[in-house]
């Protein structure tokens, strides 16, 4: 068998070369992380073998509801999104950046030393990539870059796995971020089970893909394994729970400020912020000083923050956004429409997790529907005077 | 990953402030003073008009403020700081000796070299003079690469007149048409009483060749820019500078947005062309 | 005669007005000298004369009892005082006091309306320009209200 591994090249793995994969990344010195079951929903983290993944699980979601319940068939990853993203890794809700000391004439600061723990992410799904590189193109290509940020990218190595099932509240087609990676990966897996087998279609990203992959037990692939993946993707592309329709949505919505919608929809936003938490793009947040009870010593700390509260437009005198309209609007035309002006894509990319996780079940697609609908009537009658 | 632009070695972190000392501090009004700060070690960077640093206030926090001294001279920054929060209410408590961080300085500038050649208009309100008195020095210290130069200065009343003793200084020139005015006054005050747009038609400028420079509390920005437009001064050649939350100052926090634009970093200056169509929209 | 129309035509008033209606206008008009100090009118007084600031500075003043006289608004080159001479009751509703030497055009309100009533295309432009200045004030006015300097 030719073992010459490069991007692109694919290989077929049974189901027990998982377990062959989390050995081998952490006798690399990678920290695995990965979806287990957690309090009723399938977060990420330390996994320690194949048997930590949620293996027999799917998801039910819809707007504001999330359950698991049991599948027939083993599959280590048939489900969706989980309220969590891999942003948390990348960039945590908390982080020291410097702390300053009281001297006699002054004070000192130091600068928060990052440390870099190297960390192996298992299962990113598609969705999950585009996001990283959205942020990756926030925190690394803009005139400034935040450094911790770039060190902890730089040292991560990603899984992805091709989602075999949407979420009732996916939409990555209309993203046109899945559901197959493409590209961002180190090695990617699609989840192959035709009831007698339970095995991995693994397709190479990076040359550090290349050399993990040709360390595992692994097979040729055939025409059919490949027409199988296919299948599987097409499949699930045709599964989506949701659509958004993107054409001329920045312009629209940018023409759309003062649309009675966002009257509408803040009865229903509680401003709560958890779309932006759980957003994997979403990227903003504010610094604290917290100051030592002596008084003698302050850390600077940055935060998570959410465009929801009414903190976070607060210029000397008041708040500019007051209004939950305004909040939501801002929120919304920044993922659709001025992410776009800003990093030339959306900030958006199809996970469905602000519907999914919204109490009171706002779901995106539906405000962005509901905008143009009515600026189709719109345009019908003007012309039609 | 393959992506080596992730591997470049920072200057230095635009996160962690600089050390600098309060070498002097002004009392300009009641609640406003003027720090002059020197950086501990190392030369203080250079800046252009109209960009700004964060100050940090020991155990409080961070704020931005804009840089208001002469860009030509060098050693210290000099801000002018209202007390308004508690960072600048901190802030505005130093006194000379006292440390403080800065980071910067960020942010874009007024045109200073693009208006060469042209008609200046500078059109202040409140505490907006003191971003714009970089300019002011700038333009005053190359007074011969420029057309007609007016400043329009406005306040609350005459007990509220920032850096009076250098508008003193300013009207005495022959070659700057300074007006200040009030919003009221007693009859004591023998400038002027009106609001600064309203000053906007009395001046001379050529308004196909004029660039105008805007600063000050929103509302009276927007009123300025429809006098300046009333005038005929293009909206590309208005220029005002924005004010917005912000934490970061490099674009990385999100706060300080306004639609498209981080006013940290695609402002605080900008043409007016570029925000007119969301500027007058409100919570924006 | 001759010199008052001239005098009105260099007005910024009366930009865009044609020569046939300055030289009606011009037969109401008389030429006025205020020192600093002296008063053009007071609250209350009958509004029958239309100023036109030539030259000088004029402050728009409002007196609340036992209170300091607030100026408003300050008035030069170019530009007019009030308007409370075109509707009735014809009163003026605040002081005006010249802060220097003024030269000033007064035109008579009776024979204004006069010729306005008589002539209405002369009546409509007097309309216009007094409306447009009218309307800027009363932004201006409001921009005042606000109080934009506020601490919020």
């Amino acid at each position: 068998m030719q073992d010459t591994m490069t991007a692109g090249s694919k290989a077929v793995l049974s189901s027990d070369a998982l377990q062959a994969l989390i050995v081998a990344l952490a006798r690399q010195g990678y920290t695995v992380l990965g979806p287990r079951v957690r309090d009723g929903a399938i977060v990420y983290d330390e996994i320690a073998s194949s048997g930590d993944l949620p293996a027999g699980f799917r998801d039910r979601q819809d707007a504001g509801r999330y359950g698991l319940e049991p599948r027939e068939d083993g599959a280590f990853f048939g489900y969706a999104a989980g309220p969590q993203s891999w942003k948390r890794f990348l960039h945590p809700p908390a982080q020291t950046l410097w702390s300053a000391q009281k001297t006699p004439d002054g004070f000192t600061i130091s600068r928060e030393e990052v440390s870099v723990p190297k960390l192996a992410f298992l299962g990113v799904r598609a969705c999950d990539l585009d996001a990283i590189a959205i942020q990756d193109r926030v925190f690394c290509e803009g005139p400034y870059r935040d450094e911790a940020y770039a060190t902890r990218r730089a040292n991560v190595f990603i899984v992805a796995v091709n989602c075999s099932q949407a979420g009732g509240t996916c939409f990555c087609v209309s993203m046109q971020s899945g559901p197959k990676a493409d590209t961002g990966f180190d090695l990617s897996l699609t989840e192959l089970l035709d009831g007698t087998q339970h095995r991995f279609l693994a397709e190479v990203g990076s040359e550090a893909g290349a050399a993990l992959l040709a360390e595992l037990p692994h097979e040729p692939t055939t025409g059919a394994h490949l027409a199988a993946a296919d299948a599987i993707i097409d499949n699930t592309a045709k599964q989506m729970g949701r659509h958004l329709d993107t054409d001329g949505l920045k312009e629209l919505l940018q023409a759309s400020l003062s649309h009675p919608r966002w009257e509408e929809v803040a009865r229903r936003c509680l401003s709560c912020g958890n779309c932006t938490m759980v957003c994997p793009t979403c990227f903003c947040t504010t610094v604290e000083d917290h100051t030592s009870l002596d008084g003698f010593s302050a850390t600077h700390v940055k935060k998570w923050d959410s465009c929801f509260t009414l903190d976070f437009s607060y210029v000397h005198g008041g708040a500019v956004r007051t209004s939950g309209a305004a909040r939501y609007r801002q929120w919304m035309t920044h993922k659709l429409a001025s992410w776009i002006d800003q990093f030339g894509t959306p900030g958006c990319v199809g996970c469905g997790r602000c519907i999914t996780w919204c109490p009171t079940g706002i779901d995106i697609t539906e405000e962005a529907a509901a905008i143009r609908a009515s600026q189709c009537v719109k345009e019908e009658s003007d012309g039609g005077a | 990953m393959g992506e080596a632009d992730l591997s470049l070695a920072p200057l230095s972190d635009p996160f962690v402030p600089e050390l600098y000392r309060t070498v002097r501090v002004t009392r300009e009004l009641r609640d406003t003073v003027t720090l002059e700060l020197a950086p501990l070690s190392g030369k203080r960077p250079a800046f252009e008009p109209g960009q700004f640093n964060m100050l940090y206030a020991f155990g409080v926090g961070e704020s931005a403020i804009s840089i208001s001294g002469d860009p030509a001279e060098e050693g210290t920054f000099v801000h002018t700081v209202r007390n308004v929060g508690a960072v600048s209410k901190a802030l505005s408590a130093l006194e000379a000796g006292a440390a403080a961080g800065l980071r910067g300085p960020f942010g874009t500038s007024w045109p200073v070299e693009g208006a060469e050649g042209s008609d200046v208009v500078i059109v202040a309100g409140g505490l907006g003079l003191a971003p714009l008195r970089p300019a002011i020095y700038h333009i005053l210290a190359n007074r011969d690469r420029y057309g007609r130069v007016s400043i329009l200065y406005g306040c609350r009343n005459p007990g509220d007149i920032l850096y009076r003793h250098e508008l003193e200084q300013w009207r005495q020139r022959l070659d700057v048409d300074l007006t200040v005015t009030v919003d009221h006054a007693d009859a004591s005050w023998h400038g002027n009483a009106g609001v600064v747009p309203s000053l906007i038609k009395r001046t001379a400028f050529d308004p196909h060749d004029t660039v105008a420079m805007v600063c000050g509390p929103e509302i009276m920005m927007r009123y300025s820019m429809n006098a300046l437009r009333g005038a005929g001064v293009s909206e590309k050649r208005i220029y005002l500078s924005m004010e917005r939350n912000m934490k970061c100052a490099i674009g990385l926090c999100g706060h300080c947005q306004f639609g498209p634009e981080f006013v940290c970093k695609d402002g605080p200056v900008v043409p007016y062309s570029k925000v007119a169509r969301i500027f007058a929209l409100r919570e924006i | 005669m001759e010199g008052l129309d001239r005098i009105l035509k260099e007005h910024a008033f009366f930009a865009a007005f044609s020569p046939e209606h300055i030289q009606l206008l011009a037969g109401c008009a008389r030429n006025h000298r205020f020192t600093a100090g002296q008063y053009l009118f007071r609250e209350g007084d009958p509004a029958d004369e239309f100023f036109l600031i030539r030259q000088g500075k004029v402050a728009l003043e409002i007196v609340a009892p036992g209170k300091e006289p607030i100026v408003f608004e300050t008035l030069t080159d170019g530009e007019v005082a009030g308007a409370s001479w075109l509707v009735a009751p014809y009163r003026w509703m605040f002081d005006a006091r010249a802060t220097t030497l003024t030269r000033a055009i007064g035109l008579d309100a009776k024979c204004l309306r006069g010729k306005c009533d008589t002539d209405h295309n002369l009546g409509y432009e007097m309309m216009k320009s007094v409306l447009s200045i009218l309307v800027k004030r009363l932004d201006h006015t409001r921009l005042q209200i606000i109080d934009v300097y506020g601490r919020g």
